[in-house]
């Protein structure tokens, strides 16, 4: 089936199969392997993307049902002026090790923080319980997205 | 992984869903939120030749309020719930909302599909138990209305008949002074329930319970109503004492099978404890 998705900002067309994974067509068809495949099964949250600015698990959505939509990955984050706030955050507070679950922390903690630009601490660890990592306890995922807010907050300057 | 091929179609109104579906027959598998289907399907436990993926007919995404009821429409996912106002009139169900699956599930997944589906250890069978739901059922020649008992078969089995779709499922706001719980024991968000326990009282002016609803999650083939404790509580002066009985009544109707999620008479005892919290603190929610 031919499909229309905007993919960080550009649009591209693809004939995909029916059972053509989003991840797949992201990862395969265009290239971009910021978005990782983990358990595969619905799961773990390493595959998180945006479709329409709302985080979901791109393995357990077909490329055909974001026919028509924009989809945001790990590599859109950045912007004209450098690395997103977000991103900074991970950078600055040591917010991973091995990095595979940071692309899908990083698009949570985004959409988190485009809805509720204030979190609580609480607010964070709910926002990020879809996403699992093995490495960090999550402590330093936390402080990153609490860095993220206060630099957004300060204009984009460090929080 | 990726699931065995099958044909596709998303159509954008109901009755283009409908004629698909009718003209499908046994063949025709609804695909709402997917996020238990396609799962299914990439393990190979589910291989559906026909997809009818309902996700662009948006008038099925509402949350609202229609005669005295709730209605939850075919579309409206998880999260839309937990957003809800609306579904603030029954407290068993914005009680339950926030611990379906993981905030990524939520976005994406509805709670017809998950009614629909009819997994004994999924949440949401067990709070439409509670509150006394009914499933409205469409296909190209009418609509029918199946109260939830009915509704759910048994194991991964519900009443529909092909070429039916589940359009909206609704729950009875109560009239007088009502009150609500879902009780989730899980080892970590999005695993499935160890046991949930779905409450609901509706009390008389007098006091007493007018109405009593119990729905159990994982501890049996299907998502289970506890009659008998729900018959201990109906007419009574709510105590301690009482809710703790009913909470015997509740585990003695549970039959948990010994897994890695625990033992059987652990299980047992969980359901036992959480009737008897979920109770107090649905009455709670029905005197403030």
């Amino acid at each position: 089936m031919q499909i229309n998705i905007n993919v960080n900002g550009t649009d591209h067309s693809l004939d995909v199969e029916p059972r053509r994974l989003l991840v797949d067509a992201i990862r395969g068809d265009l290239g971009l392997r910021g978005t990782h495949i983990g358990c595969d099964t619905t799961s773990c949250g390493a595959c998180t993307v945006l479709v329409d600015g709302t985080p979901i698990k791109s393995c357990t959505m077909f490329a055909v049902q974001a026919d028509g939509s924009a989809v945001t990955t790990v590599e859109g984050l950045k912007g004209a002026d450098g690395l997103s706030a977000v991103q900074q955050g991970f950078s600055a507070e040591h917010g991973l090790q091995c990095g595979f679950c940071t692309p899908g922390m990083m698009l949570v903690s985004t959409a988190l923080l485009e809805e509720n630009p204030d979190p609580s601490e609480d607010d964070i660890r709910w926002a990020i319980s879809g996403n699992i990592c093995r490495c960090t306890g999550y402590v330093n995922i936390v402080k990153a997205v609490q860095w993220a807010a206060a630099a957004a907050r300060n204009g984009g300057e460090e929080g | 992984m990726y699931p065995p091929a099958f044909e596709y179609q998303a159509p954008d109104t109901l009755e283009g869903a409908l004629a698909a579906l009718a003209e499908l027959g046994d063949e025709g598998r609804v695909l709402a939120g997917g996020q238990s289907l396609i799962p299914m399907m990439k393990l190979r436990l589910a291989a559906p030749s026909h997809l009818v993926d309902i996700n662009r007919i948006s008038d099925l995404s509402y949350v609202r309020r229609e005669n005295g009821s709730l209605c939850i429409g075919a579309l409206a996912r998880h999260n839309d719930v937990v957003g809800s106002d609306d579904a603030k009139a029954s407290g068993v169900v914005s009680s339950a909302a926030p611990w379906i699956s993981d905030p990524l599930v939520r976005n994406r997944g509805t709670v017809c599909g998950s009614v629909a589906h009819c997994d004994p250890e999924g949440d949401w069978n067990s709070v439409m138990l509670a509150a006394r739901a009914s499933v409205v059922a469409q296909s190209s020649s009418g609509s029918r209305t199946i109260g939830i008992d009915d509704f759910i078969v048994s194991f991964f089995t519900n009443s529909l008949e092909p070429g039916e779709m589940v359009t909206a499922v609704c729950v009875p706001i109560p009239s007088g002074a009502s009150g609500g719980a879902y009780m989730k024991l899980e080892r970590k968000i999005g695993d499935y329930a160890t046991v949930g326990v779905a409450t609901q009282l509706e009390l008389a002016s007098d006091g007493t319970i007018a109405q009593a609803g119990i729905g159990l999650t994982a501890v049996n083939y299907q998502n289970t109503r506890a009659s008998a404790a729900e018959d201990l509580l109906r007419g009574e002066t709510p105590s301690d004492e009482l809710f703790a009985e009913a909470g015997a009544a509740a585990a003695a109707a549970s039959d948990p099978q010994t897994d890695v999620r625990g033992d059987a008479e652990w299980k047992r005892n969980v359901v036992a404890v959480y009737t008897r919290r979920g109770l107090a603190q649905a009455l709670a929610s029905a005197t403030s």
